[in-house]
This record gives C-alpha cells, structure tokens and sequence, in this order.
C-alpha cells in the first residue's frame, strides 16, 4: 500500500524536479509525486509515445536525413543558389522587420488594453485575435481586399516584397500583445506611484520601472512572433504573388523544389526553417523559466 | 498626461482598423454587398460541399486524436515522474512551431508512397496515406498537436492531488477514478484546447496542400478551394468560403473567450 505522504516534506518540493539523477532505486521512498509509473500509466506513456514519434519525430527526422543525404556541399550549394538565399534573406528580414514593429505596437497595444478604459475597448480585444482565429490563407485574401490590385487606398502590395512583410504584420500580431498583457497587468502599481512621488519623470519611470519587469514577457513575445513569421505560409500564397527573386519567401521556395521533385532541397530550406523554430522554442522555454524563478 | 492617453488611444485604434478591422470589413462587403449572394451560389457548388466535408471530417479526427493525446500525455507530465520527461514536454510543443509547409514535406518524407520511409511499406500493404484522407488527418493533427494538451496541463496542477488521494482513500480504484474526479475536473480546459484544435484544423492550409494531392472533389480541402477559386479569379467564391472559414474561426474565438474567465475563476 502506498503511504499517504501528504506530510512528507518532499512535497514542499513538488513543483520542482528535485531527483537529481535518472536512476531510481525501489526503495526511494514515495513522495507526493510518483516517481515511478503504474503498469497502465507506462503502458499509456508507452502508446503516447508511439504515437508522437510515428507522427512527428520520425518525419522530423527524415527531413534531417533527407536534407543532409547528398552530402554537405549539396546542403551549402542549396542554400547560397540565388534565388534560394534571396528567399531566405527575404523571409528573415521581413519577419525581424514584423517583430521589431510587433514589439512596439505589441506594447502600445497591450498598455492601452490594461491601462486605458474607454467604451469600444473590448472591440480591440476581438481584432488582437482575429489572426489566430483566422485561416492563414484567408488572412492573405483579407489583406489583399485592401492592400491588393483593387485597393481603395491605392497601396498595392501584391507581388512586391513589402506583401511578405505586411503579411508577417497581419499574422503575428497577437503575440507580443499577448505575452506582455497578463504581466502588465499584474505589475504592482505602487512602485509607480513611489517613484513618482520621489522625482521621477513618466519617462524615467516607464524606462526604469516598467520595461525592465516587462523585458521577459517581450523577449518571449518577440521570439514566438519572429518563429511565427518565419515559418508563414498561406497568406504569402495569396499576397507575394510568388516572384523569383522579389517577393518569394523560403516557405514559397520549399514549396517550388516539392513541386519539381528535387525533396532534398526542399529538405535543406525546410531544416534551416525548422532550426530557426526550434531555436525559438528553447529560447522561450528558457525566458519563461526564468521568469517562473523570479 | 491625459494628451500621451489619448494619442495612445488613437495610434492604437488607428493601426488596427488598418490592419484588421477594414481589410476583414472589405471582405465581408466582397461576400455580401456586391449584387450576387456568393455564399449562396457557392455553397450549391457540389466541389464546395466536398471540400467543406472533408476538413470537417479531418478537423473531427483531429480532435479525436488529439484530445485523447492530449489529456493522457497530460497526466503523464503532470502526475508522474520518469526519464525524459522534461525533454517530451519540450518537443511536444515543436508542432505549433513548425512551418506548415515543412510540416507538409516531413509528412510526405515518411508516408510519401514512393519515397517514403514508411509510405512504401503501407503502399505495398494497398494503404496510401499521402495523397488520400488519411494524409489530411496526419497533417491537421500534427500542426494542432499540443493544443488540447497545453490547456489540459495549468488546470491539472492547479486542482492538485487531494481529491484524488482521497477518493484512494476511500477506496476508488485507478479507473474510477479518472472517471469520477480527474476528467470532471478539467472538463472546461479540455473543451478549450477542442475549441482551439477544430480551428486549427479547419483553417490548415500549407500542409494539406503538400499532403491531399488536392484533387478536386476527393481530397481537396476547403482552404484549398478557396485557393483554387483565387487562381481562377473567381473572387466571390474565393471570398465566400474564405468568409465561411473566417466566421468558423471568429466563433471558435467568441466560444473561447466565453470560457477562458470561468477558468479562472474555477481555479481560484
């Protein structure tokens, strides 16, 4: 039987992982946590498991492989052939472009939302997350109502290489808003007021009182939205218009080489893309943990 | 002061009827307001109704598949300790990440029929994956992985162990268990990350392109058509089902918000 250990002081580390190594013995005493799976509960870890790898790490997988199988120079000359890096270096600067806007904007955004109160606000609220509710694709159709050949505002964009960057705009907009709303919110305002009463300027006080408790919750923000950017794909459909060398982004170019076959440069595009994501993933994992211990 | 609030104000509302809010009203207008009800004549289009069964139906296994994943890998994080653990949550997230398109290329790699690592031994067997309906559900599945299960995670460790131990106690058995006390608990959270994986779903467009072969009336999905109908500069049936899709979305978004408070209030 196993004891009811809501007293053992282990539980006050619950939270955290507190087994140092991956070895257990048998005999470890059981804490609140169970540190040892059930029959039924490896066998449903064993299931989940497969499960993830036959639909994820294993294709995952094959793309590394597929992208690396002709060899390293094949890998090299995929990547510096023009039209690919002028895809590449389209993608990227377009999506640093859109973080740094949504890092601004993000902010503002996210200040009025918690700070301001007016009536009409909770319209606001409805457009931040209008790009996640909306299809990519329709995303690019939307944006293309305005900003397109018919545009009643005479900006067309389509086919040049501000539709990529516009289209980043539209589709990640909610990210850093997000991010940075809930720990706006939560910010005591106190030390506001504190500082205020010693001296300090607005300025004084949002640059050194309110971005710095902020900066983690950018940071975060940034990334997913850079990740986001990066990685697009239906709106560039509808918007770029597809044109070699102007307004075609990586995600476009792995699309072309799966078009004609060539799966090993496709492969190659598609890791580079795939690297960019997974550094992201980490490096908000580690952000927000850090957070978490603060 | 009062001036910075305003300006603020201003500035905000600006850039977001810019981006959002006349752009979508624009596409509404093109569905509506511009002599023919497209939706209407669309909808009658049999290649529509096709392409609209199928993402509903992979939007379905996708969830399905997902919130299955979902609330057991939940448990399995939240309530257990073992090697690895803290390597799977991370790389559970990966899906969310990936380009679609990549997502569309990594799919076809594995279960491609002729290339593919397993695809040719399915092929072999008569089951084609890529190319048929099994394929759209892989890729909807993968790209809305996490989501059931990143709802689930928060609400299982804020509801704690004590009514489990308790109902132990009492002499509830493991299954009795999960039935009577775990999943009533975070049935709201669960209904969520639903709300959340349907939308996805339904509005994938980059890797089914790569993955359903798109032949129309078979396993086009209805992004696709909308893509289709784009090409064919058919705008009012582009814009009609790019509307449909959006409406689906807009309310997935209403739904979730309506939930979200309850939540934490429920935790509180």
């Amino acid at each position: 039987m196993p004891t009811r250990a809501l007293n053992n002081p282990a539980s006050a580390t619950a939270g955290i992982p507190f087994s140092p190594g991956r070895t257990r013995s048998k005999r470890r005493p059981r804490s609140r946590r169970r540190t040892t799976l059930t029959r039924p509960a490896g066998l449903a870890l064993g299931i989940s498991v497969l499960w993830f790898s036959l639909l994820v790490m294993i294709p995952l997988a094959l793309l590394l492989i597929s992208s690396v199988e002709d060899g390293w120079s094949t890998f090299w000359d995929t990547l510096t052939n023009v039209q690919t890096a002028h895809a590449i270096r389209l993608t990227l600067v377009s999506a640093l472009a859109a973080t740094a806007v949504n890092l601004v904007m993000g902010l503002l955004i996210a200040w009025v939302l918690v700070r301001d109160r007016f009536p009409g606000r909770w319209l606001i609220e409805l457009m931040i997350d209008i790009p996640f509710a909306l299809p990519s694709l329709v995303a690019g159709l939307v944006l293309l109502s305005l900003y397109g050949p018919e545009s009643p505002l005479g900006i067309n964009v389509l086919g040049t290489p501000a539709s990529v960057f516009l289209a980043l705009l539209f589709v990640t907009l909610p990210f850093v808003v997000r991010t940075v709303q809930p720990v706006l919110g939560e910010l005591d305002r106190d030390v506001e007021r504190a500082a205020h009463s010693l001296g300090a300027s607005r300025a004084t006080t949002v640059r050194r009182i309110i971005l710095p408790a902020l900066t983690p919750a950018l940071a975060a923000g940034a990334t997913l939205c850079f990740a986001r950017g990066v990685g697009e794909f239906g709106a560039l459909v509808i918007l770029s218009g597809n044109r070699p060398n102007i307004s075609e982004g990586a995600p476009m170019r792995i699309q072309s080489y799966i078009e004609v076959d060539n799966t090993a440069a496709a492969a190659t595009v598609a890791v580079l893309l795939l690297a960019t994501a997974l550094t992201a993933t980490l490096l908000v994992e580690v952000l927000t943990s850090q957070e978490r211990h603060r | 002061m009062s001036v910075t609030r305003t300006a603020l104000r201003t500035v905000v509302i600006a850039y977001l009827f810019f981006l959002v809010g006349w752009p979508l009203w624009m596409v509404v207008q093109e569905t509506f307001l511009s002599g023919e009800n497209h939706l209407v004549s669309t909808l009658q289009d049999p290649a529509v109704r096709s392409a609209l069964r199928v993402t509903l139906a992979a939007a379905a296994w996708a969830v399905v598949l997902n919130t299955v994943f979902g609330i057991t890998l939940g448990i399995l994080l939240v309530r257990h300790d073992f090697p690895g653990k803290r390597l799977l949550g991370l790389f559970v997230d990966l899906p969310i990440a990936v380009s679609p398109i990549v997502v569309g290329l990594a799919l076809l790699l594995a279960y491609g029929p002729v290339q593919g690592w397993l695809g040719r031994p399915l092929a072999e067997l008569g089951i084609l994956v890529v190319f048929s309906f099994p394929g759209i559900v892989l890729a909807v599945t993968f790209v809305s992985l996490p989501l059931v299960l990143r709802a689930v995670i928060p609400v299982l460790r804020e509801i704690g162990i004590e009514q489990e131990v308790a109902a132990r106690s009492l002499g509830a058995h493991a299954v009795q268990i999960l039935w009577r006390i775990t999943l009533p608990s975070i049935r709201g959270a669960v209904t969520y990350g639903i709300i959340l994986t349907l939308a996805r779903a339904v509005g994938e467009f980059g890797a089914v392109l790569i993955i359903s072969g798109g032949l129309v009336g078979q396993t086009e999905t209805a992004t696709m058509a909308v893509q289709r109908f784009h090409q064919g500069f058919a705008t009012g049936s582009s814009y009609a089902i790019g509307f449909l899709l959006a409406l689906i979305g807009i309310a997935a978004l209403a739904i979730v918000t309506v939930l979200r408070p309850k939540e934490h209030t429920r935790g509180n």
